[in-house]
């Protein structure tokens, strides 16, 4: 952004900036056709699998789809507390 | 000879396949080669106004399918350009008359005649389309600076690599940019970024498409238009020159000036 910009109140939240980060999160959806209701889904069934074998922080999971060029990936960060308690 | 089969597609109607294929069948025939433009879509026939050779169809694509006429018969020559012929589309018949294979055989029978087969292709993803792009050797997908066009776009693309056919190379149609300059319009840059797919042309919107139409004589054909100039560029891509991009931004205002003066980093 340009100071010119700026003081012409040229931000972030033009249309056309709204516009590219509406298509990235919708694009990320629909090539793998996965809703935001069927992600949490996902994120419910990866808690309790990997539960079965460690503790985790179930607050502290983040779980996101992202792509590079045309590849999409799932990536999962959850903090393990420790050995599961048996 | 042996041509190379495009075609053009979007996924999303209205975008401007249309019109993209009557000027770079008309440009490449302008260039010396021999181009033969197909309609694909059927029932919604269109080409033939397009390119202004609506009153001298006799036979379509689906009566060449169906055995009715010699696929000769059914070619349109175009008296305006060396080189250049239609085969129009059936109007009173839909995208069932005609299957992948019946396009990739009629395909195969001009391959040797010609350097360029263009299939204008219906919008939408279902048999039309797959139709349409059955014979492709490339494929080019037409989006405007807009979320729908662009979001049907990555869904074609998607689709085309499915086929093998993909990526294939993307015309960014009707850019404004004025919208573009004050934020308003996605830049072309936004849309290779969200797509990830080459670019082999941006076309300015331009009112001298609209009058061309209106005259059925592709703008190509007349002198003096950026779009025409675009197109132009487009087909010299195609036949493997290199030309760049032309520079939108170039007539900058007298603020857009005074504002790179003030430029700072971030």
């Amino acid at each position: 952004m340009n100071l010119f910009n700026r003081l012409l109140g040229r931000s972030e939240s033009r249309s056309g900036t709204v516009a590219k980060k509406r298509l990235q999160l919708v694009l990320v959806q629909d090539r793998v056709d996965l809703s935001p209701g069927r992600m949490d889904q996902l994120k419910d069934d990866l808690i309790q699998v990997i539960s079965k074998y460690v503790e985790i922080d179930k607050e502290g999971i983040d779980i996101a789809l992202t792509n590079t060029k045309r590849q999409s990936r799932l990536t999962a960060h959850i903090p393990v507390i420790g050995a599961r308690q048996k | 000879m042996s041509a190379t089969v495009i075609t053009i597609t979007s996924g999303k109607g209205g975008v401007g396949k249309t019109t993209a294929t009557a000027n770079l069948s008309a440009a490449l025939a302008a260039q010396g080669k021999k181009v033969v433009a197909i309609d694909a879509d059927i029932g919604l026939r269109n080409l033939d106004v397009v390119m202004g050779l609506e009153n001298r169809i006799v036979y379509d694509l689906v009566n060449v399918v169906e055995g009715t006429c010699r696929l000769r018969q059914a070619m349109i020559k175009d008296k305006r350009l060396d080189g250049l012929y239609l085969i129009p589309a059936a109007q009173t018949r839909d995208k069932t008359a005609i299957t992948p294979g019946d396009m990739i055989e009629l395909t195969n029978q001009m391959r040797d005649e010609f350097d360029f087969i263009l299939i204008d292709s219906p919008a939408g993803i279902e048999q039309g389309f797959k139709n349409a792009v059955a014979p492709a050797d490339r494929v080019l997908i037409v989006t405007t600076p807009e979320v729908s066009a662009v979001r049907d776009a990555d869904r074609i693309i998607g689709l085309i690599e499915a086929e093998e056919k993909g990526p294939g190379d993307l015309i960014v149609n009707r850019l404004r940019m004025d919208m573009v300059k004050r934020g308003d319009m996605l830049h072309t840059d936004d849309v290779i970024d969200v797509l990830a797919i080459n670019l082999i042309g941006v076309v300015p919107d331009d009112e001298s498409i609209i009058i061309s139409t209106n005259q059925g004589r592709p703008v190509v054909m007349q002198n003096g238009s950026t779009a025409g100039q675009a197109f132009k560029n487009i087909a010299m891509r195609l036949t493997g020159q290199d030309v760049p991009l032309i520079n939108f931004e170039e007539s900058d205002s007298f603020i857009t000036r005074l504002s790179k003066l003030f430029k700072v980093s971030g």
